[in-house]
């Protein structure tokens, strides 16, 4: 019996912890789900895009007798302006279509409305736009060295932000320490590409003068709140949908200004218009992320403990700040979370956005993590080289081991598992039979390596934690309402806006314990401002952990509540009523009552509960947590080829821990669907700008998510350490799987790569960077 | 990506086929075969033709046939035609293991040879195969029929011999002697992608020594082609590792390698080296 079952089994929980089908899947299978481009519209929207880095936009002239709209015709719609409360952030505006100059290739200039797309598109064709010459700055280093093009006004040095701490007595433990190890980590980089781009529909109701978008986004409540800012209308008048959603992956979770575009239109057109983003559209001109440099350097005792860590961090952070985060996300979650999961008291760290003239960047599953775990594992392997020590050695030596734990940057770890899962991965990775093989390998001159990663995954945080990174919106909690119908049947509304997490089942596993009925009889209400309450949606790792907690408390209210109707209803002790199988029953003899019967008592027959419960079977659940860590070793075995370069990754395994699991398929595929896109980040995803700002990867031809052919088996093995911080004991474990396998993915190659003392700090690992290095180094 | 509005016609013979052909070539008229290279270019209008003359429906362009000699392929035969042996010739089975490198199986059920061959991808596998077997390339027209030499065919990147009024109705391939050894390998960033480098091996063992050996290398230059010091470097050795690495190094400093902006010259070489030792090894098995 694996150490998950036995605690399923002690908790005595029936649907926590079992893993159901997933509900939501019987529709997608069978071609039944509604995704935002299935609706018909009289108009169609083709955005005329920037062919530009950088420039005056001189003329448009549309075709005549078309359909345009240009900045020109949007005067008094407000700007995107997210706004940071922290260290030096500029604000620097973002016209809703580009008003006097462009500043990336693919920055929306105009919008054409016809019938058809395909006439859309002939149109837009057919517009001449004529761009000034300006010169472009595409390189973060290069924006930021003196002298550089000022891309906004309003951000001098086109610096969007710079943090800084060190902590007290910094400087000499730095001085005292034994052995300075450095790397410089870049992560290049990446589009987050769902399968289903961006698409919008909006729709103007004549008789009530409402408009409905229904759009493929992770927060439809936020979307209402910033469009009606931004076009300075009530969010009564605007209705937001988010239908079934093909995948988000922090790319949904910002305003387009495309979709303020479309509600424009429908209010002016007073008619239906929809856009359907194509891929090249996706690739160039939706939100990038991750591209990052580190440089980090620790300072180690004799014994290769880690003392103090300094890291100067430059994100390249686009054109423009993505809202609600602002692009300021990832330089500082940076520097938050640098120390990662090891026990030392010494940090600085400088952390800088650039602005420069390429796509804006925003969330992307794990946010800035891939990259610092990315550096700060290569940091922990490159020392234990140079102490002559096994990685794992090392990793043993400066793990967190007691908690509550405060981080050198401040955060508070709660209980984890950081040794027990690192142990649990050498033992299923088969460390030493593995060292032989490599060796009996290397002989043959074949090439192969073990990587390991261990780090901490901050999940399921409130507004306690939004509200230290000073945002101006500051997300955090979620509320649910469970009500059971006067039929019996039961539904959650909720706020979070899952879009592939399988929140529908999960959260009525949660339910189905708690009121003692079938997951199946529950339905999750999501994902429509009429409908659910006002919610953040779905991102961060949060909804299982803050909606399942406020779906928990507001299940134990409509419990409580049942209790007292069948108390009545049956005429015994509060005490002794248990609730199971769709039923209330008086423990220890065969009185039962169905709820449904209860249920029609609590709305009809309220006189007989007078004073004692309010009329009705509704109720409300708000949760807002202070975050939990959940945590995890990464363990890949690559063969290099050492000829061309290339990595085939043979094994990959995960030793985990994401507090109680409430259902064990789905937090599988929560982790394996990061890795394939941690394998991205490590082998094969890069967006590529030439020097003058265009883009060279618009395909999926030359951009490259891997195929499920380079997708190893992968192999899991769970630890459930229940969480304190967190009132179902369930820690969040969406991002996770793209957070360690990229540093243990190359951290593997580099392993693998040690008879030619070469050293690849840089993602992709592509085999072209490979084979380079190798050349360098004089091998092969 | 809706391509820009165009004609499609559909013939139903070949005479007719053509016939089109030179009627709407000189307005931009095209052939479409599968579709799976001319759509996504029309979808991203780097193509936009006034006209498509649409071969699918012409009976008989389907036709795989050998009279002995040669295999006849005609213009509609699928990649996915070949995932079984079409012929019991070692032909049939080089064909067979060439075409599961070809992108991926619901393009290989539409793709064509032919269409591969005029559309001229460097990276093509079916392009490699007609280099290195020295295949010719049927042209038909409202002139008349012109065979073609594979050799002269190819022209550069996605350029041919054809002119615009021709429309490729077969490919001929000729059979191979039946103690023919052959040996295919490719480098793709991942599986299905274009090729960046692949190699094409034939050759037969005489008294334990290689003889007639042909070594086509694709996706290395413009178009692919026999390079002939690797053949001479095979040729009279015995199969084997250091004949096979000679081999290979010719080849590798024999190609005028492409570069992009993430591939140099000097890398693709490498590739070039490590496809064609592979493919020898894979000869020897
Ligand atoms: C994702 C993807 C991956 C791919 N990977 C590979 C790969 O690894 N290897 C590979 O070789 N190919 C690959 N392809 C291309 C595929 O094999 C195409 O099928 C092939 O290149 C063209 O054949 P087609 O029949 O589809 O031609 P079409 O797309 O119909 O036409 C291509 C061009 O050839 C012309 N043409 C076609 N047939 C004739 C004819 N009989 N006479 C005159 N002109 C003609 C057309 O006018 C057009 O210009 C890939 C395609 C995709 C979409």
């Amino acid at each position: 019996m694996s150490a998950r079952e036995q605690h399923t089994k002690g908790s005595g929980l029936k649907w926590v912890g079992r893993a159901i089908r997933r509900l939501e899947d019987p529709a997608l299978v069978t071609g039944q789900g509604r995704f935002t481009a299935d609706l018909p519209a009289a108009h169609w929207v083709r955005f005329l895009r920037s062919p530009s880095a950088a420039g005056k936009i001189e003329s448009v002239k549309a075709p005549q007798g078309a359909t345009m709209i240009t900045a020109t015709d949007l005067k008094g719609v407000k700007p995107i302006l997210p706004m940071l409360h922290k260290f030096s952030y500029r604000p620097v505006p973002q016209q809703i279509l580009a008003d006097g100059e462009v500043r990336f290739v693919g920055e929306a200039v105009a919008a054409v409305v016809a019938a058809s797309e395909e006439e859309a598109e002939d149109i837009a064709d057919a517009v001449e736009l004529v761009i000034g010459d300006a010169t472009p700055v595409v390189d973060a280093r290069a924006a930021v060295a003196s002298g550089a093009p000022q891309i906004h006004a309003e951000a001098p040095g086109n610096v969007i932000l710079e943090g800084r701490i060190k902590t007290d007595g910094f400087d000499g433990v730095w001085a005292g320490a034994h052995k300075i190890v450095k790397v410089d980590a870049r992560s290049r980089r990446q589009n987050a590409t769902p399968m289903e781009a961006r698409a919008a529909h909006a729709a103007y109701d004549a008789a009530t003068g409402r408009v409905t978008l229904t759009c493929t986004t992770q927060m439809p409540h936020l979307m209402r709140t910033a469009i009606a800012d931004v076009l300075g209308m009530p969010e009564s008048d605007l209705r937001v949908i988010a239908p079934d959603v093909g995948g988000g992956f922090g790319q949904k979770m910002s305003l387009c200004a495309e979709y303020v575009v479309l509600v424009w239109l429908a209010r002016k057109l007073k008619s239906s218009v929809a856009w359907t983003e194509d891929r090249r559209e996706n690739l160039i001109a939706s939100f990038h992320s991750r591209d990052q440099t580190i440089a980090l350097e620790g300072a180690f005792d004799k014994d290769a403990r880690l003392l103090a860590l300094k890291a100067d961090v430059l994100s390249n952070i686009g054109a423009y700040s993505c809202f609600p985060t602002t692009s300021g996300v990832e330089p500082l979650m940076a520097m938050a979370e640098m120390p990662g999961p090891y026990d030392f008291r010494q940090y600085e760290c400088r952390a800088r956005g650039a602005i420069t003239n390429t796509c804006t960047m925003a969330a992307y599953r794990g946010v800035s993590r891939p990259v610092i775990t990315f550096a700060l594992e290569r940091l922990m392997d490159k020392a234990a080289r140079a102490f002559g020590l096994e990685p794992v050695d090392i990793r043993r030596k400066n793990l967190i081991g007691t908690f509550p734990y405060v981080s050198a940057a401040g955060l508070k770890f709660d209980e984890a598992s950081y040794k027990q899962t690192l142990e649990m991965a050498v033992e299923h990775a088969a460390l030493p039979a593995f060292r032989k093989r490599q060796a009996e390998a290397r002989k043959q001159g074949r090439y192969l390596g073990i990587g390991f990663a261990t780090f901490s995954e901050r999940t399921g945080y409130g507004s306690p934690a939004f509200t230290a990174r000073g945002m101006a919106i500051t997300p955090g909690w979620e509320t649910v309402h469970v009500s059971v119908d006067p039929s019996g049947f039961i539904e959650a509304r909720i706020g979070s806006s899952p879009h592939g997490q399988g929140l529908r089942t999960t959260l009525a596993q949660i339910i189905a314990d708690e009121l003692g009925v079938e997951p199946h009889k529950i339905k999750v209400i999501h994902g429509d401002t009429d409908t659910a309450p006002y919610g953040w949606g779905t991102f961060a790792s949060r909804s299982l952990v803050i909606s399942g907690g406020a779906t928990l408390i507001a299940a134990r209210k409509v419990r409580a509540k049942l209790i007292k109707i069948a108390s009545t209803m049956l005429e015994a002790a509060a005490d002794d009523i248990v609730l199971e199988d769709g039923q209330a029953k008086v423990a220890g003899t065969d009185r039962t009552v169905s709820i449904a019967k209860m249920a029609r008592e609590a709305y009809t027959q309220t006189h007989r509960f007078k004073g004692e419960i309010e009329p009705g079977l509704s109720e409300s659940g708000t949760y807002d947590p202070p975050g939990t860590f959940s945590n995890a070793c990464h363990v890949a075995i690559v063969e290099v080829d050492v000829e061309t370069g290339r990595t085939r990754i043979e094994k990959f395994l995960v030793a985990e821990d994401a507090g109680r699991i409430i259902n064990p398929m789905i937090a599988d595929g929560q982790v394996h669907g990061g890795i394939a896109q941690g394998i991205g980040n490590a082998l094969l995803e890069e967006i590529v700008y030439d020097d003058s700002g265009n883009p060279l990867t618009a395909t999926l031809a030359e951009y490259m998510p891997p195929t499920a052919r380079e997708v190893p088996e992968i192999e899991l093995h769970h630890i459930e350490t229940p969480s304190t911080e967190s009132i179902t004991k369930a820690k969040g474990l969406g991002e996770g799987g793209c957070i360690g396998a990229p540093a243990a993915i190359v951290n593997a190659i580099n392993d693998a790569l040690s008879p030619f003392d070469i050293v690849i700090d840089e993602m992709p690992a592509t085999p072209q960077r490979v084979r380079a290095a190798l050349r360098k180094a004089g091998a092969a | 990506m809706k391509p820009a509005p165009f004609i499609r016609h559909v013939p139903k013979t070949l005479d007719e086929a053509v016939k089109i052909l030179a009627q709407v070539a000189p307005q931009d008229g095209r052939v479409l075969a599968g579709g799976q290279s001319l759509v996504p270019i029309m979808a991203f209008r780097l193509a936009k033709p006034a006209h498509l003359v649409d071969i699918n429906e012409i009976d008989g362009l389907d036709r795989i046939a050998s009279d002995g000699t040669t295999l006849s392929i005609g213009a509609c035969v699928r990649h996915g035609a070949f995932h079984k042996s079409v012929v019991g010739n070692p032909l049939g089975a080089l064909l067979t293991f060439v075409a599961r490198h070809i992108a991926h199986y619901p393009i290989r059920m539409r793709g064509t040879f032919c269409g591969s061959l005029a559309h001229a991808d460097p990276s093509s596998e079916w392009c490699l195969t007609a280099a290195t077997l020295d295949a010719t390339i049927v042209a038909r027209s409202t002139r008349g029929e012109r065979p073609i030499p594979a050799r002269e065919f190819f022209a550069g990147i996605m350029s041919t011999a054809l002119a615009e009024d021709e429309l490729l109705a077969e490919v001929r391939l000729p059979l191979l002697s039946p103690d023919t050894k052959f040996g295919f390998n490719e480098f793709s960033r991942r599986a299905g992608d274009f090729a960046m480098s692949a190699a094409l091996v034939t050759y037969r063992l005489q008294g334990g020594k290689i003889a007639e050996a042909r070594v086509g290398v694709g996706g290395a230059e413009p178009f692919p082609r026999r390079i002939a010091q690797a053949e001479a470097a095979l040729n009279g050795q015995p199969p084997g590792d250091k004949a096979f690495r000679a081999a290979a190094e010719a080849a590798a400093n024999a190609v005028e390698a492409m570069e992009d902006h993430q591939t140099s010259a000097e890398y693709r070489r490498d590739l070039v080296r490590a496809v064609v030792r592979r493919a020898l090894e894979h000869s020897n098995r």
